[in-house]
């Protein structure tokens, strides 16, 4: 992966998406192959040492902590991050977010599904990452919902974090992706730069349904 | 009536035994899902260490202090070696309980090994003489230091779980371990803290209770480390008011069994009470039913 791109890995359910992503967080250990981050091993590392380093993944399915505030939720994203640090980026999210600030106070367990992908988000980006996680953020949600969330990811991208976007939407994902990776039962079939996946038959065919 | 009140006094010194204890389980129970069966040992070790500091003539406060960093150490210690190198092999859950289960036998055969089985009497640190009050209710020293250390502690406990930093990460961790480790919480650390935190609960309540009865054996820890096993369940195990409200209830149906029907009543009778409250509500007074949580 390069700096700054947006990179997206595609594939059916159960492919195997989310256990790379899990891989790369330490919460799976790689049977084989080995993680690298600009040239450090990180392959044996525990997940709290893997976001020191600035990796930060936004799970799939949410997984907000539903009894925690939205504020609560937020703040334990920068858990890692000495004193105030913090609130700068907690304005930021805010201002990504506005509705996590109307409801800062609120269970996460009471947000739409819609809100709380916002906070899962907004969660991830508390720790300032370098690399940026997304499992599915796109899952269950209504079309419009979609593209604000792909919006916002873009923006996210253009403030300097790089991002790898995990999506069985083919179609959405590469349209904001620069490049690409094609996983079919655990293995990377294709790769590419967005425009050629796009135009690659075998991708319309199974990912585009054209 | 005033009998009655007497009771009431009476069953929350007894039930704030078993919340302390109780404390400990859910807590455990809530961050690793183990029912850490070497938890009523842990109490007991509290009592015996509490012993010996009033029998070396140190103050009470050090005595407290010593009675709750000792067996805080025999926690972490306990989880760091047999429960630790079970999780991060993945063994089923069986397997955790099996250990816990051995631990505690470790500790009372220990307890029996250094000390004998024989009970030995708590040494007096305060007079009998109990302080009356209007309405006939009579409270003994001993129990108003057992309620008042209690509150300070439930108190502090509380505060801390809600407000700290390490506390939030303490109930992310309980409501989504992975997701917890993706926000960089470092789990076994959270762990530990969970074992520290419980254990010292229990030493305390421990020298409290060698300062109530006062009488201390190696196997005292059995019985009231079920009873309040059962008081987390009943407050719903995972949830840190519902072994507070668990224990207390179960200290109060016990003396009040006691002084109103009979003795030998007392523990059937305390536990049926709880069995019917599971049957009306299975996860316990404060416990969801899908979830679990500190
Ligand atoms: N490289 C692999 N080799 C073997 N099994 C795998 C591999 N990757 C994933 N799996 C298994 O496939 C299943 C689905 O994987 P998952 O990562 O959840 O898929 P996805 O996120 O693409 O829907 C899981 O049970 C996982 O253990
Ligand atoms: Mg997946």
């Amino acid at each position: 992966m390069r700096k700054g791109e947006i990179v997206t890995l595609i594939g059916a359910n159960g492919a195997g998406k989310s256990t790379i992503l899990k891989t790369i967080s330490g919460l799976l250990q790689p049977r084989e192959g080995k993680v690298f981050l600009e040239g450090e091993e990180i392959s044996a590392l525990a997940p709290h040492q893997i976001v020191a380093r600035g990796i930060s993944q936004v799970p799939e399915g949410r997984r907000v902590f539903p009894e925690l505030s939205v504020l609560e939720n937020l703040v334990l994203g920068a858990y890692q991050r000495k004193g105030k640090e913090h609130l700068n980026e907690l304005e930021r999210v805010f201002e990504l977010f506005p509705r996590l600030k109307e409801r800062k106070n609120q269970p996460a367990g009471t947000l739409s599904g819609g809100e709380q992908q916002m906070l899962a988000i907004g969660r991830g980006l508390m720790a300032r990452p370098r690399l940026l996680l997304l499992d599915e953020p796109s899952m269950g949600l209504a079309p419009l919902l979609v593209k604000e969330i792909f919006a916002i990811i873009r923006e996210i991208n253009a403030a300097g974090t790089t991002i790898l976007l995990v999506e069985q939407n083919a179609h959405m994902a590469l349209s904001i992706a620069q490049s690409g990776y094609v996983l079919e039962t655990g293995e990377i079939v294709l790769s590419g730069s967005a425009a050629e996946l796009v135009r690659n038959e075998e991708v319309r065919k199974a990912y585009l349904g054209l | 009536m005033s009998q009655f009140l007497q009771q009431i006094v009476n069953g929350l010194s007894l039930g704030s035994i078993y919340a302390l204890i109780a404390l400990g389980y859910t807590m455990v129970y809530g961050i690793i899902r183990l029912i850490n069966f070497a938890h009523g040992d842990i109490y007991m070790v509290g009592a015996f260490v509490g012993y010996f500091a009033f029998r070396a003539g140190l103050p009470l406060p050090l005595v407290f202090f010593l009675a709750m960093v000792v067996p805080a150490l025999f926690g972490l210690t306990i989880e760091f070696f047999a429960y630790r190198p079970l999780r991060k092999r993945n063994a089923p859950r069986i397997a955790a309980l099996i250990t816990a289960i051995g631990m505690s036998l470790f500790l009372e055969n220990l307890g029996i090994l250094l000390f004998s089985p024989d009970p030995r009497p708590f040494p007096r640190v305060f007079t009998n003489e109990p302080i009356h009050f209007a309405g006939g209710v009579t409270i003994s020293i001993p129990q108003i230091l057992t309620l008042a250390f209690t509150s300070v502690l439930m108190i502090s406990l509380t505060l801390f779980i809600r407000f700290t930093k390490t506390g939030k990460a303490m109930r992310a961790v309980s409501q989504d371990a992975e997701a917890a480790q993706l926000m960089g919480v470092n789990i076994d650390r959270i762990i530990s803290i969970t074992f520290v935190i419980g254990s010292a609960l229990a030493g305390a309540a421990g020298v409290m209770v060698g300062i109530l009865i006062p009488r201390i054996e190696p196997l005292m820890g059995i019985m009231p480390g079920l009873k309040a096993f059962v008081a987390a369940v009943i407050g719903g195990i995972g949830v840190i008011p519902g072994a507070m409200l668990g224990g207390m209830l179960m200290g109060m149906a016990e003396t009040l069994v006691t002084a109103f029907i009979s003795s030998t009543w007392r523990d059937a009778i305390a536990f049926g009470l709880l069995i019917v409250i599971l049957l009306i509500k299975p996860s316990g007074i404060f416990g969801s039913s899908s979830r679990t949580k500190v």
